[in-house]
């Protein structure tokens, strides 16, 4: 925590985009959280990766609900919109936002209280829905903000700071995002950079709910011995299953069949995601293969991450509602209102 | 990459750029930090230890720290030219406000410790010496051939860059303790100066002679040619006032920016300094050519001088062949005449300023000190020792003309030779100086210094009106800071002295650091050989000059590097670690003056 802002100046080997910003300028307020806090490392991952996917930054609309997680907002993209809801009220907000203008890119930043506790009815609905959106949670199976208990997610077993064992089951937001049919499912860890900016820019590429959860420790009340969701327990039992390069659309495409051992995915937005094996066994285009994975591998106290699952023929809660192309927002009064002659129309159809 | 051994002096050392690039190695942030703080007379008293005369140097220093300086690095992306911190204007300001400092200068002792030590010139280096000497109980003769001490400062920088009361002071210091001056005596015999049995003589008489140009017309009209550096003598002692209307001046180091300066105060409406070689190869200091040509002087490069033209016995103007610079192919570069006819200049005087020679006629060949081929003595590079164990040499008498800065750093070491010598111990094992790292930490996110990085450009110095300084040779052009600029100005130190300091095994691998570093100096990777490892950090580490920082052995693996090369101190790493692991340290080193510092007990133990 610190009260200076950055200094403004940079490296000068910081090269701007193609939309002309260095990765400086995606950076937003000083971060207020605790030193060593996961959180900025993710806001940092989000900054990298905007940055490369050459986004504008008015395109974007991030949306937090309540806690430390969903303070980040504030501290990446400073010059997109923002929106802060109601603790654990960010899916219905985002939802409402996103239907009423589908043409921009929707971050939802959320935390485990957030998401897994008070706003799990929100976070359900959502991922039921495919609202197209990057729906992040920033997971350290603690409250922070209150000192230290228990989360949702925390594990049963784990030790608190105090040394109070907890004995709830936890609830696995993976699992649940699996099963409630969202399109993109993938954990990661803060520690780990290299790992977490391309799944960051495959779940923008997305369209569908893209669900990423971070594993992302909490310096101050959960990163001690006994826990599972500190720095050293996670790096000790990460099982990756797999490495993701993102390549972008606009760059030539040669390969025609895979090399063994690697899985490419081809989005919407054009991009492909090559993915590497880890896990030989592993396909994420599996679903129920991937919930049995995750499964039998977090019964053996292994934290699976990676790219656990992608949908490549994934729609979106607009496709489904089959809604016009131009985003609800900009309909005029014509288009809203076409007349009594159209309401006829529609009335007889239905007789 | 090995670990880096943060405990060797010299690795801290060398990210406090200034203070490694002056050759009397003074600690910059830390007097830079104190002016900020309006402790003037403090910021003074640590120049003065390090080097003697920071009043004078805060005007004339030829200032190595400066484009050494940090900031012309790092404020690419600050929205103006990079531009270094005005360290040597601060000096100034030390020394401007510091008020009465003879309190706290040392008193002569009083006990004298019965060795004799003999100084020949009463330069910057000579002086030096002395005042080492003198304050711990030598007794110190200085001789030269003027009537007033100071050598190349009091004769050849002009009173218009440097105020004779600045001198005064500072010579004053020195004598003050006790030093024995013997002016206007020249020594003619270093023979006879052996046979007077002096326990060690330092030879600090600079580089005496001005270089002539032997080319037609010379011997004609030489009553109208001079050499420069005589010629700036006889104007700082008053015995030249006026110059013709048109003069000439040749040569392109400061020596000729002082010459033409001073010559456009004693009457010359058209001073032109003519160079041979391009503008940007020139060796004047590149502000001193910026002072030249405010002053409304013209600078030609590129002409070689053919003739000096005459009629009836009288100067009238230069015959100049024009040339062009070519690489040729062992990448030496040369000038070429160009073809075109030769021009001429007309002029009324010329001054020669195309560079200083060393002379001693005075030292016998048999006095048992060698000389090189190109007539300078054979010394130890470090002890300053010559072939005679009981002569050294300093300054520009040792290895050629230099500047202050050097003559002061030579005279410490000389001094330093001389008191090991004269206690038994041999000279070449001296003590390395000892660094001091303190942490700056006061709080959760309070340091003990200013760590808010400012990106304001650099503050120029106010000037003197021009129709005031041209008419007056005596009047001082730079005016120096207010308290006010000098505060601005300091403010733009980032405090390279405040280490970033990292502790291997407190590192949980966050990446916190790695986050908030402005400059993406940070990196956790991998380790690698240095060339290999220098790509592929978080911002590529391209300047090779700069150390990387590297803590092999963290729990993952990885190793911490860091580049040194663009780091802001800003502290922020330290503020965003969560264990410590990152500190800053405030690294402070003086260097081992004459003294029992300097002694390491040898000689007592030999003796005992």
């Amino acid at each position: 925590m610190t009260y200076l802002a950055k200094p403004r100046l940079h490296h000068p080997s910081l090269k701007p985009n193609a939309v002309g910003f260095t990765r400086r300028d995606y950076e937003g307020r000083i971060s207020t959280l605790c030193a060593g806090c996961g959180h900025d490392s993710i806001s940092a991952a989000i900054i990298q990766a905007c940055w490369e996917l050459d986004i504008e930054p008015h395109r974007v609309a991030k949306l937090s609900g309540i806690g430390c997680s969903s303070k980040t907002p504030d501290y990446f993209l400073g010059q997109s919109h923002g929106f802060n809801t109601v603790h654990g009220r960010m899916p219905s907000v985002l939802t409402g936002a996103y239907l009423a203008n589908k043409s921009l890119l929707y971050l939802g930043v959320s935390g485990d209280g957030d998401s897994a506790s008070i706003g799990i009815g929100q976070f359900v609905h959502c991922m039921r829905r495919g609202v197209d959106m990057v729906y992040l949670v920033e997971n350290n199976g603690v409250y922070g903000l209150t000192k230290g208990q228990f989360s949702a997610t925390a594990d049963a077993g784990s030790k608190s700071k105090k040394g109070v064992l907890n004995t709830d089951s936890p609830v696995d937001l993976v699992a649940l995002a699996l099963q409630l049919g969202a399109s993109f499912v993938a954990r990661s860890f803060s520690g780990d950079k290299a790992q977490l900016v391309p799944l960051i820019k495959a779940a923008i590429g997305h369209r569908g709910a893209a669900f990423i959860d971070v594993i992302s420790p909490c310096v101050a009340f959960n990163n001690h011995t006994g826990s599972t969701k500190s720095y050293d327990y996670v790096r000790e039992h990460n099982d990756s299953v797999n490495f993701l390069d993102v390549i972008e659309g606009r760059e030539p495409i040669e390969i025609e069949q895979p090399p063994e051992g690697v899985i490419e995915v081809v989005q919407h937005d054009g991009s492909i995601l090559r993915l590497r094996r880890t896990e030989p066994d592993y396909d994420p285009r599996d679903r129920i293969g991937a919930m049995n994975f995750i499964a039998r591998h977090q019964e053996r106290g292994e934290v699976v991450t990676g790219l656990l699952f992608v949908d490549p023929q994934a729609r979106d809660f607009h496709q489904h509602l089959g809604s016009v192309q131009t985003p609800l927002n900009r309909l005029g009064a014509a288009e809203l209102c076409p007349g009594a002659a159209v309401l006829e129309k529609i009335n007889a159809s239905l007789r | 990459m090995q670990s880096t051994d943060i405990g060797h002096p010299d690795y801290f050392h060398k990210v406090v750029d200034c203070q490694w690039a002056c050759p009397a190695h003074t600690p910059v942030p830390e007097y830079i930090r104190l002016i900020a703080d309006g402790r003037y007379a403090d910021a003074y008293m640590i120049n003065w230890k390090s080097n003697v005369f920071p009043g004078v140097l805060g005007r004339t220093c030829d200032r190595p720290c400066e484009p050494a300086c940090r900031r012309g690095r790092v404020e690419e992306t600050a929205g103006h030219t990079p531009e270094p911190v005005a360290i040597c204007r601060l000096k100034r300001v030390a020394a401007d406000y510091k008020g009465d400092v003879s309190a706290r200068m040392p008193d002569a002792p009083a006990q004298r410790n019965g060795k004799r030590v003999v100084c020949v010139g009463a330069g910057p280096a000579s002086l030096t010496v002395a005042r080492d000497l003198a304050a711990i109980g030598y007794e110190v003769v200085v001789y030269d051939g003027e009537s007033r001490a100071g050598g190349f400062i009091r004769t050849q920088i002009p009173r218009f860059r440097l105020p004779e009361s600045v001198i005064d002071e500072e010579i004053g210091y020195i004598l003050g303790l006790g030093v024995e001056f013997r002016s206007g005596q020249r020594i003619d015999s270093m023979k006879d100066l052996l046979a007077q049995g002096f326990d060690a003589i330092f030879v600090g008489c600079g580089a005496p002679r001005g270089r002539d140009l032997d080319i037609p017309g010379r011997r004609e009209a030489a009553a109208q040619i001079h050499i420069g550096i005589d010629w700036l003598a006889s104007v700082s002692f008053g015995h030249v006032h006026r110059v013709g209307r048109r003069v000439i001046v040749l040569g392109g180091g400061n020596t000729a920016m002082d010459c033409c300066r001073s010559a456009r105060r004693l009457g010359g409406e058209h001073v032109t300094v003519v160079v041979r070689s391009g503008f940007e190869e020139m060796k004047a200091s590149p502000w001193e050519k910026e002072d030249a040509m405010h002053e409304g002087i013209p600078i030609r490069n590129f002409l070689v001088p053919v003739a000096f033209l005459h009629s009836e016995g009288r100067l009238t103007g230069m015959q100049f062949q024009q040339v062009r610079p070519q690489v040729d192919a062992q990448g030496r570069r040369q000038l070429l005449p160009t073809g075109e006819p030769d021009i001429e200049i007309d002029c009324d005087e010329v001054l020669i300023a195309v560079g200083q020679e060393n002379a001693f006629p005075w030292i016998e060949r048999d006095a048992g000190i060698e000389f090189d081929r190109w007539g300078l003595p054979k010394l130890d590079e470090q002890t300053l020792q010559s072939t005679h164990p009981k002569v050294f040499f300093g300054g520009d008498a040792a290895f050629g003309p230099k500047n202050i800065i050097w003559a002061v750093a030579h005279g410490h070491e000389a001094a330093v030779s001389i008191d090991r010598m004269l206690n038994g111990e041999n000279l070449r094992e001296r003590p390395i100086p000892a660094p001091l790292l303190v942490s700056q930490k006061m709080g959760i996110h309070e340091w003990s210094y200013d760590n808010d990085i400012t990106t304001a450009a650099r503050n120029k110095v106010p000037w003197a009106p021009l129709e005031h300084t041209l008419n007056n040779i005596k009047a001082e052009v730079e005016l120096g800071f207010d308290p006010q600029l000098a505060w601005k100005e300091a403010q733009r130190c980032l405090n390279c002295d405040v280490q970033t300091v990292f502790t291997l095994n407190k590192c949980i691998e966050c990446d916190a650091c790695v986050d908030i570093c402005p400059m993406d100096c940070i990196s956790f990777t991998a380790n690698g050989p240095e060339a290999e490892l220098r790509t592929r950090l978080t911002a590529p580490a391209q300047n090779r000059s700069q150390d990387l920082y590297v803590a092999d052995g963290l729990k993952t693996g990885r190793a911490m590097v860091k580049d040194e090369d663009l780091c802001l101190h800003c502290g922020l790493c330290a503020e965003r670690c969560p264990t410590g692991a990152w500190d800053m340290q405030k690294f402070f080193l003086e260097m081992v003056h004459a003294g029992p510092g300097c002694r390491t007990g040898e000689g007592v133990r030999r003796a005992a």
